[in-house]
């Protein structure tokens, strides 16, 4: 790895951290589900800027971006499948505030 | 359809946008595209559709929940700076080296040649995602 290479990789990976704080943080404190997903996606472009920062920087790209294809394709299944249980908590119950959900026992 | 959700969500998209921009700029015009086509506008179109079948809160609720969350969130810039500061202060990344695999410079003949079982895994996880969406909206059997 050269030293500018480096460098970029310092640099790039302090936004990388920060975003995954704000995805975190986004997760741990909203108590409506959309904006939890909307805290999942936040982390999963942190994962995304860091797979490809990583190929940047080691010089394999193409492996780097048929990874984040990968990645991009499981994020939507995820999605759409998380959307529907969103819908499905609203229609059952009601409500979208995780707090109120209490159908559920154990 | 609650307006505050829409506005999270086109910042979501702006931000899938900004992410597909940066992608491009490091060399990846490939997953620049699937980005900003996928995660900028698939995405928002799930989660608008997603919105629009919930209700408002009411009004008081509303005030209520916005001191909420304007006191919950007040910490996010602070915790954001204060780490920002400490990882430009702190951040010494040692030099690595890693083995050098087998070069390939084409997305194409590493996504069909070196990584075929990816596409095989994102095949089985499209099928078990169809059946999730089948499986939850399937009208009960009277």
């Amino acid at each position: 790895m050269s030293p500018e290479s480096l460098e970029l990789f310092r640099y790039f990976i302090i936004f990388i951290i920060l975003l995954f704080i704000t995805g975190v943080y986004c997760i741990l404190l909203s108590f409506n589900l959309i904006r939890v997903l909307i805290g999942l996606e936040i982390l999963i472009k942190a994962a995304t800027l860091l797979i490809i920062l990583a190929g940047y920087t080691c010089h394999r790209m193409a492996l780097a971006q048929a990874m984040v294809i990968t990645l991009i394709v499981i994020e939507i299944v995820i999605m759409v499948v998380a959307g529907g249980v969103v819908l499905w908590a609203f229609k059952y119950n009601k409500t979208i505030d995780p707090r109120r959900l209490s159908n559920l026992r154990g | 359809m609650t307006v505050r959700l829409v506005r999270s969500i086109m910042g979501l998209a702006i931000t899938s946008a900004v992410l597909a921009v940066i992608l491009y700029r490091l060399n990846s015009p490939l997953a620049a595209v699937f980005e900003l086509s996928v995660c900028s506008g698939l995405i928002s179109v799930i989660f608008i559709t997603t919105v629009s079948f919930t209700q408002r809160i009411s009004k008081e609720r509303f005030f209520i929940r916005r001191r909420e969350r304007f006191l919950k969130f007040l910490y996010l810039p602070i915790i954001i700076m204060a780490a920002g500061f400490l990882l430009v202060r702190c951040l010494q990344i040692p030099q690595f080296g890693l083995p050098a695999p087998a070069q390939v410079a084409d997305v194409r003949l590493a996504l069909w040649g070196l990584r075929h079982l990816d596409l095989l895994g994102q095949v089985v996880i499209l099928i078990a995602g169809v059946f999730g969406v089948v499986v939850f909206f399937k009208e009960p059997d009277q």
